[in-house]
This record gives C-alpha cells, sequence and structure tokens, in this order.
C-alpha cells in the first residue's frame, strides 16, 4: 500500500479536525498504516484511497467506505483479538488509536482474494429467494440440501466472529434523571440544550461522536460570520459550565422507551484500546429517565440506485465532504457527483477548493442559479437534468457515467463517459427518527421532501428539532432547535424566561425543492449492465425489488423477508426508504402505502458487555452465606447452590470420595449424631391476634387446635389445588407463631402472604416479617442426639416428658437465647436449635465438640427419601395435590383454604391420577435416574405409554441398595407391580412399586 | 420502563415492581357454592384487555405495598395508583 496520498494540507477551508502533530500507527489486515489523533479508522485507511476493505454479504463484491457514520453499510470491521475482541464495528465510528488493530470480517479467505466472489458470476442463479427455493422448498430431499449446504452457505454469507475467550474489560452502568435529555449535538441539539439550560433545567445532551457539532464538523459553516465551529466551542463552553448539565459525548443514545426511559452507551476506555488506562470502563450504559426528549438525531443521507454504485470510491455525497473537511481526506482527484438536491453544493465547493476536479450532475432541469453560479465559479462543471447512471471500474471507481434524466425518469440516448476516481451521490435525506420510532410513533411520508418524518410526539414528550425534524437549512436547525429546548423545559416545570438569541447563518439564497429520484439504469434502461444496489449491507438489487413485486412480497414486512431488505446490523440507515418508494414505483403506489419500516432498539448494536455491566463472574448473582460458612469451607465442605444460599452439600474427610462421605454421613445419623446447617430454612414471624385465621386459610390442615409451645407441619396451596411449598409452624405464644418455609421459596411465600393480607383481607390484623438472616439453625438428629444436646450448656429440659416430638421450646442455649423445634425430617430424633445468627458458629461448634457429624443436604436427602419425605420442587412441579402425595390426612375437610374448592374439579378428583410411591429396582444394585420416565413396557411402539417419572432416587445404606421416589400414574392401585423406567441414554431398568416408606414405617425412632 | 407512581414512595422505575395481574378478581366467599365452571372462571381466566386496564402492582423492591394501576395495554399510559382496604398513605410520609 503506498502512502497516505490523499491526505489534503492544511489550510483554511480543509485542514481539518485531526491532529498532525500527533500521528498514530495502527494495522488493518495485517498492514501497517498511519493516522492521526482526530481520526476515525475509516478516514485515516480512506487517505490511503478508496481500496476495498469488505465483502458483499451474498455476492462477494470488493466494497469500500460508504458513509461517515452509523449509517456505514460496508465498512464492519473485527476489531482487536482475543477476549477484547468485537465484531461488526463500523470502521466510520471507531476512533483512532495507536497500535489499533483490526480486519475485514467478510471476506473468505481473504479480501484480496475471496473465493465467494463465484456467487456474483454466477448471479443469475441467485435471485432473492434462492437459497429458501432452493434447500428449503417442497422437493424431493430439500431438508436434507439444507443441512448440507447450511455450514457452507452460513460461512459464506457471515460477518464478524464472537470473541471465544471471555472479555477482558469492565463495564458501567449509571443512573441519571433529568428534565430534558437532548439527543444529539449538532446545531440543533446544541441549541436545544442551551434553551433548556438557559431555563434552569437539568440537561443531558448526549452525542454520539468524538466531538460534538454534527454538520458543522466539516469546517465550512458560518455563524454570525466567524466559523461555526467557534459558535460550537462557545455552546459547549457554556453546557460545560453550567451546573446541572452534563455533556455526554461518545455517547450514543441506543433506545427509547416508556415514560421517557432511554438507555445510551457511553465510549470511555475503548477509544485507547486495550491500553486504556486502568481505571477507566470500556463502556458505560447510562439508562436516563427524563421528564421529556427533544431528538436532534440528524438526517441520514441516502444515493440512488445506478450500475455498479458498489464499487469502493462510490460514497455519499455528504460523507464525503465530512471526510474533506473534518478529517482532511479527499480520496480521489476526480470527483463525480450526482444528486437531486441542494446539499451536494457544498461538497462540491469544498472538494474544489482541494483541487479537484469536479463533476455535479443535478438531477433538476433547473438547479437554483445562486449555487449553481457559485460552483461554475468555483470551478465546478455543473450539468443540470443529468444523473449518474453507471460506474465502471471493479476494484475501485475508473469512471463514470453521466446521462440526462428525463422527466419519467427514463435517460435519455447514451451516456457520456466522465473520468473519474470518486463517486458521490445525494439522493435526499432521511430523517433519523429511529428514536421516535421505538416509542412506536409511525412516521409521516412528506412529499414536498420525499422523506418520512416523525409523527408528533408532544403527547409522549418528546420532541424533534433539525434534520430529524425535515430541517434543511442551518438557520431552521438553530430556531427549532431553540424552539424545543424551551418547550420541554417549559412543560418539564422550569418558567424562567429568556430571550431567544439572534444568529446569523451562511445559508444564503433560497434553494430548489428536490427532485425525488430512486434509482436509474437497470430498472428502465436495460442495457447500461451492472448491479444498481438498494441495500449495500444485504446486497439487494434494484432487480430484486423487482422480483419481490413481481412475486407478489408487496408490503414493506414480505419486501423486507423475501429481500432481507433493511435486515443487518446497519437495519437498512441507508436503503429502507428507498426500497420502499421502488416497490411503490413497481406497484403505483406511495411510499408509506407500501408501508414504513418500525425501527426497534437498538439504534447502533451494544455489546453485551455494555449491558451486563458489573453483573458478571461472582457478581453475577449474591451469594448468601449462612453464620457457619468459614467452619464449613474449612472442613471439607462441598457446596451446592440452594437458591442463592451456599449449602454444604457433604464434608469429605482426607481423601474421601464423596459417594463415601454421603454414606458415611447417613450412617452416623442412623447410628449415633449428626449436625446440619439449616439456617437456610425461610423464617416468617407472624403476629397479631389474627394469624391462626390467616394460617387456616393459607395452609391446607387445621390451627385452631395448636397450642402454645406446639409445632405443626402444614402444606400450602395456590387455588388450582396445586402444592408450592410445606413447612413446620410453631406458636410461640397466643398471637406470636413462627412459620419456616423451603429455603428457595422463602420470600415468595411471604409475597404470597402478604398479597393476601393486602389485598384480600387487609381485616386481618398480622404482622408478617423475614426474620430468615436474624437465627442460625443447627439441626441435630440421630440415637445419640438426646445425649449430645443434654451436654449443651442450657436450661432447657431435653427429656421426652418435657420436651416431645413436635413441641418447641424457648430457653437458653450457651447463654443464647434459642427457640428449639423438636421436628424432623431425617426420620431420627431430631432437635431444630435457632440461636441468634452471631452465636451459630459457637454452637455448631459445641456439637460438633460433643460428637456430632456433620452432614450436608445430600445425606439430608436420603435420610428423608428414605422416611418418604417429600421435598417441593423434586416430588412436586406444579401439578401435584395434597391427595396425590397421599398426604390427605393434612387436608382439613372442615375449615375453607387456598385451593380446597379445586379438588372437587372433575381431574383434581380423578382417583387414577398420578400418586406418590416408592420404586425399588429389580437389581437393587441400580440406582434409577432421576427424571427417568416409567413404562410399562419398554418394547411398545412408539408412542410408548408414559405413566409417571422417578422424582427422587438414591443409594441407601440403611437398605443397602438403591431406591426411589416416583410419581406414577393411578400408583397406589398398582403396589407390587413391576414397572420399567427408561434410562437416560438406551434401555430399562424393571423396578417393584411399593409404598413411599422405607425406614422406620411407624415413626418410633423419631418420637423416640 | 415504566415509571410508576407508587402511592407510598412516590415516583419509580417499573424494576423495583412486581406485577400481580388483573384487579378486583375478588375471592368468592363461599367457594363450595360455585359450580365447576364458576370456579374454574374464579381460579383461571383473566380477561385480555386492549385498552384501558386495572391491574395490581406490589412495590417489592421499595415499601413492599400493593397498589391498583389503571394502564392502557396499548399505549401503556398509566394513571394514579389507587389503594387496597382504604388504608390510604399519609399525607406526608
Amino acid at each position: 500500500m503506498s502512502g497516505p496520498q490523499y491526505r489534503l494540507p492544511a489550510h483554511a477551508l480543509t485542514g481539518g479536525r485531526i491532529d498532525r502533530d500527533r500521528p498514530l500507527g495502527f494495522s488493518f489486515n495485517g498492514e501497517r498504516f498511519t493516522g492521526y489523533a482526530g481520526d476515525t479508522l475509516a478516514s485515516a485507511l480512506l487517505a490511503y484511497g478508496s481500496f476495498p476493505l469488505a465483502r458483499g454479504f451474498k455476492y462477494h463484491r470488493p466494497r469500500g467506505i460508504f458513509g461517515t457514520g452509523a449509517e456505514e453499510p460496508n465498512a464492519l470491521v473485527q476489531l482487536e483479538t482475543g477476549g477484547r475482541s468485537q465484531p461488526n464495528l463500523r470502521a466510520t465510528q471507531i476512533e483512532l488509536y495507536g497500535g489499533l488493530t483490526a480486519s475485514s470480517v467478510n471476506a473468505w479467505p481473504s479480501v484480496e482474494f475471496d473465493l465467494m466472489r463465484v456467487n456474483d458470476w454466477l448471479s443469475p442463479i441467485f435471485p432473492s429467494g434462492f437459497y429458501y427455493k432452493t434447500f428449503m422448498g417442497a422437493g424431493i430431499g430439500a431438508g436434507r440440501w439444507w443441512r448440507l449446504f447450511e455450514p457452507f452457505i452460513r460461512r459464506a454469507a457471515g460477518f464478524g466472529r464472537a470473541p471465544a475467550a471471555p472479555d477482558p474489560d469492565r463495564y458501567e452502568r449509571m443512573n441519571a434523571h433529568c428534565d430534558v435529555l437532548v439527543v444529539g449535538g449538532g446545531p440543533a441539539g446544541l441549541s436545544a440544550a442551551l434553551a433548556a439550560a438557559n431555563r434552569g433545567s437539568r440537561v443531558i445532551l448526549a452525542d454520539e461522536q468524538a466531538e460534538p457539532g454534527g454538520d458543522l464538523l466539516a469546517g465550512d459553516r458560518s455563524i454570525d460570520d466567524a466559523p461555526a465551529m467557534d459558535w460550537v466551542a462557545a455552546a459547549l463552553g457554556k453546557l460545560d459550565a453550567a451546573p446541572d448539565v452534563t455533556v455526554l459525548r461518545r455517547t450514543a443514545v441506543a433506545g427509547l422507551y416508556d415514560d421517557n426511559f432511554a438507555t445510551a452507551v457511553e465510549s470511555v476506555g475503548e477509544r485507547f484500546g486495550p491500553g486504556a488506562p486502568e481505571h477507566l470502563p470500556r463502556l458505560r450504559l447510562w439508562r436516563i429517565r427524563a421528564r421529556r426528549i427533544v431528538l436532534a438525531t440528524g438526517a441520514h443521507e441516502r444515493p440512488y440506485a445506478f450500475a455498479n454504485n458498489d464499487t469502493p470510491g462510490v460514497m455519499l455525497g455528504n460523507a464525503i465532504r465530512h471526510y474533506a473537511g473534518r478529517y482532511a481526506v479527499a480520496p480521489g482527484r476526480q470527483a463525480v457527483l450526482g444528486t437531486n438536491n441542494d446539499s451536494a453544493y457544498r461538497t462540491a465547493l469544498l472538494l474544489a477548493q482541494a483541487g479537484l476536479a469536479v463533476t455535479l450532475a443535478d438531477a433538476r432541469e433547473t438547479p437554483p442559479a445562486a449555487l449553481a453560479d457559485a460552483a461554475r465559479n468555483a470551478g465546478v462543471a455543473v450539468e443540470a437534468g443529468c444523473v449518474v447512471s453507471a460506474v465502471v471500474g471493479g476494484r475501485r471507481v475508473r469512471g463514470a457515467k453521466v446521462g440526462r434524466v428525463l422527466p419519467d425518469g427514463e435517460i435519455s440516448g447514451a451516456p457520456r463517459a466522465v473520468e473519474a476516481d470518486l463517486v458521490g451521490v445525494s439522493g435526499g435525506w432521511n430523517p433519523a427518527l429511529h428514536l421516535a420510532s421505538h416509542r412506536g410513533a409511525k412516521p409521516v411520508w412528506n412529499e414536498a421532501q420525499a422523506c418520512f418524518a416523525p409523527a408528533d410526539l408532544t403527547a409522549l414528550g418528546v420532541g424533534a428539532a433539525g434534520a430529524a425534524a425535515g430541517a434543511e437549512i442551518l438557520a431552521d436547525c438553530l430556531e427549532q432547535g431553540y424552539a424545543a429546548g424551551r418547550d420541554a423545559a417549559r412543560a418539564a416545570g422550569r418558567t424562567k424566561r429568556t430571550r431567544k438569541p439572534a444568529l446569523k447563518t451562511d445559508d444564503g439564497a433560497a434553494g430548489a425543492p428536490i427532485r425525488p429520484l430512486w434509482a436509474v439504469a437497470e430498472r428502465r434502461s436495460g442495457g447500461i449492465g451492472g448491479k444498481a444496489f438498494v441495500d449495500l449491507q444485504n446486497d439487494v438489487t434494484v432487480k430484486d425489488v423487482a422480483l419481490a413485486a413481481r412475486e407478489n412480497y408487496r408490503s414493506v414486512e414480505h419486501l423486507k423477508r423475501y429481500t432481507t431488505l433493511g435486515m443487518g446490523t446497519d437495519q437498512g440507515k441507508t436503503a429502507n426508504v428507498t426500497g420502499l418508494a421502488l416497490m411503490g414505483m413497481e406497484t403505483g403506489r406511495p411510499p408509506d402505502a407500501v408501508g414504513t419500516t418500525t425501527f426497534r432498539p437498538p439504534y447502533t448494536p451494544v455489546p453485551f458487555g455494555a449491558l451486563a455491566g458489573r453483573d458478571r463472574g461472582a457478581l453475577f448473582d449474591p451469594v448468601r452465606e449462612t453464620p457457619m460458612f468459614d467452619w464449613h469451607e474449612a472442613n471439607g465442605a462441598v457446596f451446592e447452590d440452594v437458591g442463592q444460599w451456599k449449602r454444604p452439600y457433604a464434608y469429605r474427610r482426607g481423601g474421601e470420595a464423596l459417594e463415601a462421605a454421603i454414606d458415611r454421613e447417613v450412617r452416623a445419623v442412623r447410628n449415633a449424631a449428626g449436625v446440619m446447617d439449616a439456617s437456610t430454612l425461610g423464617k416468617i414471624d407472624l403476629k397479631g391476634p389474627d394469624v391462626v385465621t390467616l394460617l387456616n386459610r393459607v395452609y391446607t390442615n387445621d390451627w385452631e387446635t395448636l397450642k402454645v409451645g406446639r409445632a405443626r407441619y402444614g402444606l400450602m396451596c395456590h387455588e388450582d389445588g396445586m402444592i408450592f411449598d410445606d413447612g413446620v409452624t410453631a406458636r410461640l405464644a397466643d398471637d406470636h407463631y413462627l412459620m419456616t418455609t423451603t429455603t428457595g421459596n422463602a420470600a415468595t411465600v411471604l409475597g404470597w402472604l402478604e398479597m393476601w393480607l393486602q389485598t384480600e383481607w387487609p381485616e386481618l390484623r398480622v404482622f408478617a416479617t423475614s426474620v430468615t438472616e436474624a437465627y442460625a439453625t443447627a439441626t441435630v438428629a440421630g440415637p445419640e442426639a438426646r445425649r449430645l444436646v443434654s451436654g449443651l450448656d442450657s436450661d432447657i429440659d431435653w427429656s421426652d416428658e418435657a420436651f416431645p416430638h413436635m413441641a418447641v421450646r424457648t430457653g437458653t442455649v450457651l447463654g443464647a437465647p434459642a427457640r428449639v423445634f423438636r421436628v424432623s425430617f431425617s426420620g431420627e430424633a431430631s432437635w431444630e436449635i435457632n440461636v441468634p445468627a452471631h452465636c451459630g458458629p459457637a454452637l455448631w461448634q459445641a456439637l460438633i465438640d460433643g460428637g456430632a457429624t456433620p452432614y450436608g443436604t445430600e445425606a439430608m436427602h436420603v435420610l428423608r427419601a428414605e422416611k418418604g419425605f417429600i421435598i417441593v420442587g423434586q416430588e412436586t412441579d406444579g401439578t401435584v395435590t395434597p391427595h396425590d402425595l397421599g398426604m390427605g390426612w393434612a387436608v382439613s375437610k372442615r375449615k375453607d383454604f387456598i385451593g380446597k374448592r379445586s379438588y372437587k374439579r372433575p381431574d383434581t378428583a380423578r382417583p387414577d391420577r398420578k400418586h406418590l410411591v416408592g420404586l425399588l429396582p429389580l437389581d437393587s444394585s441400580t440406582v434409577l435416574p432421576e427424571g427417568g420416565q416409567i413404562v410399562n413396557d419398554p418394547a411398545q411402539e412408539p408412542p410408548v405409554t408414559m405413566l409417571g417419572h422417578v422424582t427422587s432416587s438414591y443409594k441407601s445404606p440403611s437398605l443397602d441398595g438403591g431406591f426411589a421416589l416416583a410419581l406414577l400414574k393411578n400408583g397406589r392401585n398398582r403396589m407390587g407391580d413391576t414397572v420399567h423406567v427408561l434410562r437416560l441414554d438406551e434401555g430399562a431398568d424393571p423396578a417393584r412399586v411399593v409404598a413411599p416408606a422405607f425406614y422406620d414405617r411407624d415413626g418410633g425412632r423419631m418420637r423416640g | 420502563m415504566l415509571l410508576i407512581h407508587c402511592p407510598w414512595c412516590g415516583p419509580r422505575d417499573e424494576s423495583e415492581f412486581g406485577y400481580g395481574g388483573e384487579a378486583d378478581i375478588a375471592r368468592p366467599p363461599d367457594p363450595d357454592a360455585l359450580s365447576d365452571a364458576e370456579w374454574a372462571d374464579y381460579v383461571f381466566m383473566r380477561t385480555n384487555t386492549k385498552g384501558r386496564f386495572k391491574e395490581q402492582w406490589v412495590h417489592i423492591h421499595g415499601c413492599g405495598r400493593w397498589f391498583t394501576l389503571v394502564r392502557d395495554t396499548v399505549t401503556h399510559e398509566h394513571g394514579e395508583a389507587g389503594v387496597f382496604g382504604g388504608v390510604e398513605p399519609e399525607a406526608d410520609g
């Protein structure tokens, strides 16, 4: 690659806003380049000429840089490598930094030699819908062909690659509130922010570029007879100095949501690349709530289509102006500009001043005299009534054809060849109304300006100003911006009166209206040859739109899906309106009758990292640890996550295998004494005279009879009669109860009680308070447990007479106030000792010192399953009633409760529902798979009759073999039958249906 | 994201709230007196309103109180919140 030969020398108008004293080296596709601070990757590359840096999506034709900002369809790059790599960034929006590394995304194997170019030569057989017609149609074996070719097609059509390594960068999230959010820092946005700030509003101005100024950054405008950028600098000075104004530079508003909530992404460390200062996040996601919003988002220039308009060197006209004026880059010597409106004249003047030979083809028969004269005086060849009809070249522009365009759009006669190495095209302007569209507003077609304008969103507190609202001249932008900012401040309650500034602009003599023009060449004037693209990113041609019309895909939604027009990372910013207009011409309708595009957030792609912020890794979800966590960790605990809690699953001693540890823990509880950390159980303190009424309504069983000092097990159901929680509730005093819930459901149950208390039964006098974290709970269980707790320093009488099963006692343990529940989930005599959380470690240590074996959740599961005790969420799944579990004993017949009426519904009353049963595998060494489906006959021809599934399955040290709990259709009436449990891979295991209780069926041990 | 006016805490982001579905679904005083169809209507059936819809919300990550809100399901416009059971927030909480 030769040097940056297209960088303009520094002089008054084309000196640019780059810092020539700060050259920056970077690499693109492995080659070394140099740009300057202030460049984008695109401008720095363009200084070397309009070489191909991408390949078309479908035909793999060479593509170059086309625009200057978010609208860019071609110049997608993969930025950096490794975990930091980002795909599909627009080179036009990447600020250059020293050492930057980037590569093309859509070229295989390389941008210079692209194998897929064959698609272009074969394009007659690749029309719209080709893949689907060929591979997914109704033909025999079409699906198989698709499966065979899909990976190849996907690779051929791929954009960038998601990084495989973890992202080493940090992202942040900020919440902000303001009276007025101004989106866009061009003349309208700055004017709006000033007006709102002058009224004393809290203002946030978000501008996506490295520096605000918008169109004024091109450097060829003046305000009050001085360079317009002086006005920008003064405006920013005022805004930066104002105490209640935040100017967010490099911040793209990505989405607008209900009640004027906006999300925006600020580029912070990103512009420094991998060498960014450590303290800076890469990106910062702003969540902004504004009373009023002013959209000053500007407009995107659109091209008109002509043959080979995708050749590198064909660019948007105003993009060329910005590269020349802002970045001092003009990638050519001989420019041909095609336009149908006034805006290209500034481009022509600037290029002429920079020394280029310029031809300006204006489709209008009578261009505005003042503009045309000024251009001619500057040496521009103005050709009225003419269009660019084709480009000659291939890998870059080598010439253009300019022809006379007739009133009906036909080219008159043979077009004239013009020498050119740079072609600019301006087909009009599309207000950037994406954010207004996020709020659900359908754009409105403006016939005179041939564009969609945003609908009036005043009622939602959203206003638009400047080019975003269709303004075409600078004076209107400043004026509208001021009015929008003032109105927004007023509506936000800021009534301080201010004086409107009178600004003189260089808009000059009145221009002429646009001559709508969407495509030349291919559509009517066959014979010119070459593809004319509507959507450069998705390789949709004028012909494709006509084909869609012929095949009756005429609505905007069908057009999009059939041709892919408007899809991809640019979402058709330069293509949509042209596509609609062409479809309208094909079908004899105005563009808005074809439909309008519904834009959805985000405006430009947002990296996942920015959305995740700090919520990743260890901070993804809160971690809850019990007071005894440190002991567990120091003593071999293997943890499992139960909700957010870390619970010991088992404690491994020395080199012990996990299974051996579980086995040992189960035996310790059955034969001696074990201790489990049960602190995570949900605990809800209930106080008030109506607690018993509440309990009667939310639990299936009866609570009138529960005496002070006693505890009872209860099942909680929804109104559909299905179990959603269970637990033991104790009566501590006449009007004071303590409810326990399952670990995972603590918050849900509290919310459930509160909902009923507040919305349905406000007359009940009950306070419900979560006290889960206030207590540490140690459950001591086993034949030696009583001896062990009796040895604690305590005033509690632990004898069976004084403290029987299902009793609760308060007193002191080790000097700490304690509540002790004698309840059993293991089937052994068992005491749950609750002490204030900070006393938990001391209690735990005392029990260990007394000889208790710590056991984890898996031993607990085995112990309870041997007893046939259920776990909500394991034996139940939201479709299981108490009767299904054989727990009709816990369902009151005397009172009403939530869910009771549902047991009379025919389906819940069926006698052959799925019932909880026990399963014993015929081969006792088998452990049936949890979740395994139960069938009568594994050899049955599919569809096999499914009878239920295994809910819990373990190897039992007590039974010396595998056993399981299961939900089995009509199970209680099938005792003794043999059923088959399908393995997760292949085959099935036979098992005998038994009662769901395997150990100490009369419960003598836990009462002992 | 809606900006919901909690009657007790004032305007807060929607993310602080839990959604409770259609409001004014009163629990039948005597469920046993209902036919299966009537009971099923109470348990399962909700109107799928297009337009103004009275619903209940809870300020779950705030004061924990339930309240009602009329929201337009098409435009998301919503009005003042209502309270349950005649419990009014204090004038100057």
